[in-house]
């Protein structure tokens, strides 16, 4: 599948505010993060802009954006209009809970309730956003179970990396998130490299002879393509990687995204201040720098059961 | 709306029956569908850079070529491949504004184009690769079964069928109601063994393929005798006795 730039910084971007945004949520209602109104100003501001910048960024890529509106109104069977309804509903409490927060200065009472009410909503927004991909048939890299606890567990060690990084330049430093932290970046590697096992080892039910319905006749092969030059399908599609760059991006998406921010994010809980706001912000930085090429990777590895026609062995 | 009712039992399902067996692969059947469709119902079907070296375009149709087997028991099958208006359209479920849509009466899969967003979403969900998205209007393409033609009077009845199958010189290509056991189509199906194509995608395809019938591997007859003629029984003989016995047999 065709990774496109909008698609890829949506989902790193708005994951990790929504991340950011619930473990805030989460976080208060706990009493583990500051209660001062300039930490709660600065911490769901960059959540906020997360998560705006990513879900403008996904209207770039639409053929007519200034209909986007309507996407709200098939909830009922599209995982995609889901998404939408969720991630508007988000801002609501995300309004309620920014105001009581950095204007009034209030973090209790149902202030906390609209955190909580926010955090469960974040989660929705990106079950949502997962279930766009794991409900499509036709990618078998993507129709699959890996797919949801994966976007999840990175929304999730992203947001929490962001937040550690937080409380550290807050001169805040709280254990239980950097242990929330590490345990999330765990969670998230774990998935992420089960998810690359199923797509190493598996491949799709469907082959160019039940596409093609000749399999009775013998092996199946393209011998001659319906078009000389490349159509939307192929552009779309038929994106290829190699395999060998693909071990390398692998490589940088594992350490990028989760050794390296693991091993910061432990160092600095044991490091003095300065160093620990160091150690976690580079930590974050890299995260989600490593999220991006991970995010490349799931769609320049999703293979597309169309290119059966267009002459793939596989799916 | 794109949650849709599924199609009751002798509900009418119209669709294609395409014979693999007579396709000649000539591509008529996709120029006529460009034809009228750019006129059609989904019109225009966007050209991009047609003259230019990056040529791109939309099409409802195309025209694969595939071989199957090996050796002297392989074919060439020409393989046309356009919408199959499935029972179970993931590609209207997925859509987030119900642009996409399945006609209740006939089956048919549609695209609004005036609410469609051009999000894409439904062209990933199709396996088949029936839907194109047309980059100049921002909205998403596909076969419309001609259903500006099947139910057009000012046409002469026999022209009430899709462009696919009116033009095609092999009469590879047959329009009916799939939903009817009784209509030509469907007894084409059961009598040639027509099939759906992936059914383990679970979309039930409406579309059916006529498989190639079993080729014929003896060679045909050419006026020549079919067998060479047996060598003499005399060929090792010495010149003077095979002399007597072309005289003899005479």
């Amino acid at each position: 599948m065709h990774p496109a730039f909008s698609v890829i910084f949506f989902t790193v971007a708005s994951g990790a505010g929504y991340g950011l945004f619930a473990l805030l949520g989460l976080g208060n209602a706990l009493g583990l993060v500051p209660a001062d109104r300039v930490f709660g100003l600065c911490s769901l501001g960059l959540a906020t802009v997360l998560i705006t910048a990513g879900l403008l960024s996904s209207t770039a890529h639409l053929g007519h954006p200034e209909r986007a509106w309507r996407a709200l109104s098939q909830w009922r069977t599209s995982w995609l209009s889901r998404e939408g309804v969720a991630a508007l509903a988000t801002y609501v409490p995300l309004g309620a809970f920014g105001i009581g927060w950095a204007i009034f200065g209030n973090v209790d009472g149902p202030v906390a309730i609209a955190g909580l009410l926010g955090a469960a909503l974040a989660f929705a927004t990106v079950y949502a956003t997962a279930m766009i991909y794991r409900s499509l048939k036709p990618i078998h890299q993507w129709h699959n179970r890996f797919v949801v606890p994966g976007y999840l567990a990175m929304a999730l060690a992203s947001g929490a990396a962001l937040l550690n990084a937080f409380v550290q330049i807050w001169g805040r430093p709280q254990l239980a998130v950097g242990v929330v932290c590490a345990v999330a970046i765990v969670v998230a590697m774990f998935a992420k490299q089960r998810y690359w096992h199923f797509i190493d080892t598996t491949k799709s039910a469907s082959t160019p002879e039940t596409a093609t319905g000749l399999g009775g006749i013998g092996k199946v092969r393209l011998f001659e393509a319906p078009h000389t030059e490349e159509n939307y399908l192929l552009k779309e599609m038929g994106y290829k990687i190699a395999r060998k760059h693909a071990a390398k991006l692998r490589a940088i998406a594992l350490n990028a995204g989760f050794r390296i921010p693991l091993a910061l994010t432990l160092l600095a809980t044991a490091l003095p201040g300065p160093l620990a706001i160091v150690a976690s912000s580079v930590a974050a930085i890299l995260l989600l720098a490593g999220l991006a090429v991970e995010r490349w990777l799931f769609f320049a590895e999703a293979k597309h059961s169309v290119m059966l026609y267009y002459g793939a062995q596989t799916a | 709306m794109t949650s849709y009712a599924e199609p009751a039992a002798g509900a009418k399902k119209l669709g294609l029956v395409i014979d693999l067996d007579t396709c000649v692969g000539c591509h008529a059947c996709a120029v006529n569908c460009k034809e009228w469709n750019s006129g059609g119902h989904s019109a225009p079907m966007t050209d991009l850079d047609p003259y230019g070296a990056n040529a791109d375009g939309v099409w409802f149709n195309r025209i694969h070529t595939f071989e199957a087997g090996e050796g002297p028991d392989s074919r060439t099958v020409h393989f046309p491949k356009s919408c199959l208006h499935c029972e179970k359209p993931a590609c209207v479920e997925v859509c987030p504004t119900g642009a996409s849509y399945k006609r209740e009466e006939d089956g048919i899969v549609l695209v609004n184009a005036d609410t469609c967003i051009g999000c894409k979403l439904c062209s990933w969900a199709c396996p088949y690769g029936a839907r194109e998205f047309d980059a100049d209007e921002g909205v998403m393409k596909k076969c419309t079964l001609c259903i500006d033609r099947i139910y057009n009077e000012n046409l002469a009845p026999e022209e009430r069928v899709p462009a696919c199958v009116s033009t095609c010189p092999a009469s590879a290509r047959h329009f009916g109601d799939l939903g009817d056991p009784q209509s030509d189509v469907s007894k084409l199906v059961e009598a040639r063994g027509g099939y759906a194509l992936m059914p383990e995608m679970g979309y039930a395809p409406v579309n059916r393929y006529l498989p190639p019938r079993a080729g014929k591997k003896a060679v045909g007859c050419t006026g020549a005798e079919a067998e060479l003629a047996k060598p003499a029984e005399t060929a090792g003989l010495h010149p003077l006795l095979r002399w007597m016995d072309k005289v003899l047999s005479r």
